[in-house]
């Protein structure tokens, strides 16, 4: 056999690394396929076993239990399920309010690490160190029964400027409550986020005409207040009265009652992701060279424009991954609730399973809720890093 | 590089294959099933010119549980480690309370040792789990009979070991002294309990609106009650008394004179055996009895040795094999009153008047005395 003769013949498909690549993709699929039905049938006949069978069903059925923080009418004549729906626009709650402020708060963070005040860099640089070098858990229970709970009892309660009272069972703030011109209010408000959204278009437009840099975000912000504020005085009735909280009996009443629970939650949560944000934060401003901030300052920018129009755009791009993951660990870490009594889904979810049985029915719902709500949260940060990645020509 | 691949891919397997094999491996009763198939019992009736007992059926599951214990050497119970007199770490490290030493009760019936048994605190949360998937063999901690929990959670209660009520406690200066007083206030419950759902019936056809603070466990409900956060703080009564006297300041606290609910405490088994359950119904039983015939774990060998009442003969297996039957060993009773005590030596070492946790026996008693303690004829 020459030479020639063998490199033409064909390779035998066992032998062709081609398709035994893909044998072995459909293999190993077959192979993980296999083991979760084998889980699944040993699950099934164990509940078989003790007479239990798998349904939704129970969700049908009254709750007869109580829950302390509602965000829509619930009671005890309640089904299960809108026990659930309790819980979850609670984590809800905790997420949305956690995320804003812990980025408020890890920017602030980020940029007084790398300030060259030696205080306000020490301190930063003390605090990321220690709350970054704490477990989240034993936190929030120092948050809860060390600092919420350590408030004074309702008779003595603190009373702050502006009418905020602080006691152990909740901290009680000044709050709104519509009155029958609110829902034009709500009309005017919303023309003025439209002429907001205008206002920002055009100063962007302009800006990118002339090459000058006008404030645009400062600018239909303040065109959205300033609309708010007309409409505020032009309509004949304040469109909301301030509700002041008073003590009252056993307990607060009026303005907005911010239990401890939620307190020791959201603030726990927000002052330790805030930690981790800040070193997000830092890394990315340390990520852009020092060169840009030079030529910047070269061609006349000064400090606050190099940082907002040179340095904050490009340290974006470094910021947002890992941003995004700071993000999903707080909502994620918010299920911690249960250990400081915060009625959020996790917990709402424990209690059904405990009055119910269902175990395996709540544990996956719980599970799919949490999945649903990360998956959620990263779309919306990859679709805004997607925006801002560098674009490269 | 592919060589590693490779070896990765099959570790893989191997691991995976191993934790399906361990997936299956908690279940080795459901094997013990198919191998059994009908096992047909005949029974040798002692009594002379009876006519032989017909054969029994066994039903699938029959036993598994006894098995189980004695092969692998110990009893494990499933019981609670915050609430003194009921099930609690003592000072020494060492479980106490009356669930305990039923436990302790049970393991003496078995293998006539009562320290063969292994205590694995649980939740309330988690406490029904644990039985379902027979991580324990039987569950005795302050648990609530219920219809629901008889049922559908997979469990049959035994016999009650305590008749209980659920009661409230406040702050001794609040000057509360009704459940009406609680209007607009707020009441701290432990999650997963009948408790909570009781406090939601009681307060609701009163019409008394209250807010309700619900912790994971006992010690964070009563450290949330300790520091003020509610107005009052639900439980069975015999775990208000009980930690009560683990608060900073008992005195500062009474407890309501209204009683909320009928608890009957008792332990729990899976469904399916029948023999297991007949087992810790009648340790229960012997307990009783111990009481009832007056035998303390001191006087227990004297009355063996000098018994002559039938009933008393029988009960200690001097006479007739009712500890045979059960699958046990014909002093299963004498075991469990010469190792543990009766059920007043249990209360009284438990929660009785030289306890820090003393509540007055009650529905607790003999019904020779008023009470609701009723042991069948041992026969």
């Amino acid at each position: 056999m020459s030479r020639d003769e063998q490199q033409k013949t064909t390779i035998p498909f066992w032998r062709d690394e081609r398709i035994l690549r893909f044998l072995g993709q459909i293999v190993f699929v077959l192979f993980v396929l296999f083991v979760g039905a084998l889980i699944y049938q040993n699950m099934k006949a164990g509940l078989a076993k003790q007479g239990i069978t798998l349904s939704y069903s129970f969700f049908n059925g009254v709750s007869g239990f109580d829950i302390a923080e509602t965000a829509f009418p619930y009671d005890r004549n309640s089904t299960y399920w809108q026990a659930f729906l309790v819980g979850l626009a609670n984590t809800l709650s905790v997420g949305v309010v956690g995320i804003v402020f812990a980025t408020i708060l890890g920017v602030i963070l980020g940029v007084a690490r790398l300030s060259t005040n030696f205080i306000i860099n020490r301190l930063a640089a003390f605090y990321l160190e220690l709350i970054r070098n704490l477990s989240l858990l034993v936190f929030l229970i120092f948050w809860y029964l060390g600092v919420f709970l350590k408030l004074p009892r309702v008779k003595e309660a603190i009373i702050w400027p502006g009418d905020i009272i602080l006691t152990n069972r909740g901290v009680g703030i000044p709050w709104g409550i519509p009155t029958a011109s609110f829902p034009t209010f709500r009309l005017i408000l919303i023309f003025g986020l439209i002429l907001a959204v205008i206002v920002f278009f055009a100063l962007r437009a302009y800006g990118q005409r002339t090459g000058r840099a006008p404030l645009t975000l400062l600018w239909s912000i303040l065109t959205f207040i300033l609309v708010g504020l007309l409409g505020w005085i032009i309509l004949p009735e304040k469109p909301l009265t301030l509700d002041l909280p008073l003590v009252k009996g056993l307990n607060l009443s009026g303005g907005k009652i911010l239990s401890p629970e939620f307190m020791a939650l959201t603030s726990g949560l927000v002052l330790y992701t805030a930690a981790f944000i800040g070193e997000v934060v830092r890394a990315g401003i340390q990520s852009v060279s020092k060169g840009q901030v030079e030529a910047s300052r070269a061609l006349g920018l000064n400090a606050f424009q190099t940082l907002r129009l040179v340095v904050f755009p490009q340290a974006l791009r470094v910021i947002i991954p890992p941003l995004t993951s700071q993000y999903l660990n707080l909502v994620k870490n918010s299920s911690l609730a249960i250990a400081v009594g915060y009625p959020d889904v996790f917990y709402v979810s424990n209690t059904i399973q405990n009055q119910t049985g269902r175990a395996v029915e709540m544990i996956s719902l719980v599970m799919v809720t949490y999945l649903a709500i990360s998956l959620f949260t990263s779309l919306l940060m990859n679709w805004y890093n997607q925006r801002i990645k560098l674009v490269e020509r | 590089m592919r060589k590693i691949f490779v070896v990765l891919t099959l570790f893989t397997a191997f691991v995976l294959a191993l934790a399906a094999c361990g997936g299956a491996a908690p279940a080795p009763s459901g094997e013990t099933v198919t191998v059994k198939e009908t096992v047909v019992v005949t029974v040798e009736v002692p009594v002379a010119g009876s006519p032989a007992a017909p054969a029994v059926v066994a039903p699938a599951g029959y036993g598994v549980t006894l098995e189980t214990v004695k092969a692998r050497g110990n009893l494990i119970c499933g019981v609670n480690s915050q609430v003194p007199g009921f099930g609690y770490v003592d000072a020494d490290g060492n479980f106490a309370g009356i669930d305990v030493d039923y436990c302790r009760a049970l393991a003496a019936a078995i293998f006539g040792d009562a320290s063969k048994v292994e205590f694995r605190p649980v939740t309330a949360a988690e406490r029904f789990t644990a039985l379902q998937s027979g991580e324990i063999d039987i569950l005795s901690r302050n648990t609530t009979w219920s219809l629901v929990r008889d049922t559908e959670l997979g469990g049959n209660f035994v016999h009650t070991t305590f008749y209980d009520g659920q009661g409230m406690m406040v702050p001794a200066d609040s000057g509360l002294t009704t459940l009406e007083d609680l209007e607009g206030g707020t009441i701290c419950v432990q999650t997963g309990t009948t408790t909570e759902l009781n406090l939601s019936d009681v307060m609701a056809s009163l019409g008394v609106s209250y807010t309700p603070a619900v912790f994971e466990d006992a010690d964070a409900t009563f450290a949330a009650y300790a520091e003020g956060r509610c107005d009052a703080v639900t439980t069975d009564k015999s775990g208000l008394v009980s930690r009560r006297s683990v608060l900073p300041d008992p005195s500062a606290h009474v407890i309501m004179d209204v009683t909320m609910s009928k608890e009957p405490l008792g332990p729990m088994v899976r469904h399916g055996d029948d023999q297991w359950f007949d087992i810790a119904q009648w340790t229960v039983f012997a307990m009783f009895a111990g009481e009832e015939f007056d035998i303390t774990s001191a006087n227990v060998d004297d009355v063996k040795a000098n018994a002559t009442a039938p009933e008393v003969r029988r009960l200690l297996g001097l006479e007739g094999d009712l500890g045979l039957k059960l699958g046990l060993t014909n002093d299963f009773a004498y075991n469990i009153i010469k190792l543990v005590g009766n059920y007043e030596e249990v209360y009284n070492r438990n929660l009785g008047p030289d306890t820090p946790t003393y509540i007055p026996r009650g529905l607790n008693s003999l019904y020779t005395e008023g009470g609701l303690l009723y042991a069948p004829p041992f026969r």
